[in-house]
């Protein structure tokens, strides 16, 4: 009885290393989805990792969304060493955006906790919807 | 002028946490006439100070799960450099429309998903 007990308990105990083991793929094959779709479109990273740590993960929006910057700034540096060694970039237009990025970058994340973003999903779906057929067809 | 009124948009955009390189790319082949190739390497080197801006904030804000960092970035990587080298060795215009069928993916799901939040903020 006492055995049988310890068997179960044994059983008990693979059962949760094995789902514990299948979270932690679940989060890595997320992860490389999201270095995949990162690398591939140069963009679109966040897309993938916000709502996929919200839904699969269960990590709370404003959480999910930093973290999701943590996660791609190393992706990035990865590709950014890939696309640059098959092409000669124009540092000039670089530098006008970076400085126009940190400044944006500084509010939209003071911002991220004051205003609720719902009317900018509906302004950038537009936009991208927009710009999508026009990239499809020009 | 509107290199950096475009850095700057998206960096308000991205620093959000909504994707700002899904509007800075179109932006910039669009309105400015660059190629996909070099749009996405611009979004990609363009992004690390702004991340790094962001995330100096997020950190004193204690927002970053770490516990789920490490597994994300080690999927992630690999990933990273399986899309990267794709990416290089498709043709521009080819690597445009394919952008294009995801760009236009992603604004369906922003729109979609403004509509569900609205519906639960309702009830």
């Amino acid at each position: 009885m006492k055995s049988c007990q310890k068997g179960e308990s044994k059983y008990k105990k693979l059962m949760e290393e094995i789902l514990l083991i299948k979270h932690k793929f679940k989060i890595i094959l997320v992860g490389f989805i999201t270095g995949l779709t990162n690398g591939l479109f140069g963009a679109g990273g966040g897309t993938i990792v916000v709502p996929a740590m919200e839904r699969i993960l269960k990590v709370e929006e404003h959480e999910s969304h930093a973290t999701a910057i943590a996660v791609i700034l190393p992706l990035s540096i990865m590709s950014t060493f890939i696309y640059t060694r098959h092409q000669i970039l124009d540092w000039k237009s670089i530098i006008y955006v970076a400085i126009g990025g940190v400044g944006g970058g500084i509010l939209g994340a003071k911002l991220l906790c004051k205003i609720s973003p719902q009317w900018l999903h509906k302004i950038f779906g537009l936009f991208m919807i927009a710009a999508s057929i026009r990239m499809i067809l020009g | 002028m509107i290199l950096f009124i475009i850095g700057l948009l998206s960096g308000l955009i991205s620093g959000m946490g909504i994707g700002g390189g899904t509007v800075l790319i179109p932006a910039l082949t669009l309105f400015v006439g660059m190629s996909q190739h070099n749009a996405q390497s611009i979004n990609l080197i363009y992004f690390i100070p702004t991340a790094i801006a962001a995330l100096v904030i997020h950190i004193r804000n204690k927002r970053i799960r770490k516990e789920l960092l490490w597994f994300l970035i080690g999927g992630g990587v690999i990933g990273a450099v399986i899309g990267s080298f794709v990416a290089v060795s498709l043709d521009a215009v080819f690597l445009r429309r394919l952008f294009g069928v995801f760009l236009f993916y992603m604004g369906i799901k922003e729109i979609r998903k403004n509509k569900r939040k609205i519906k639960v903020n309702r009830e």
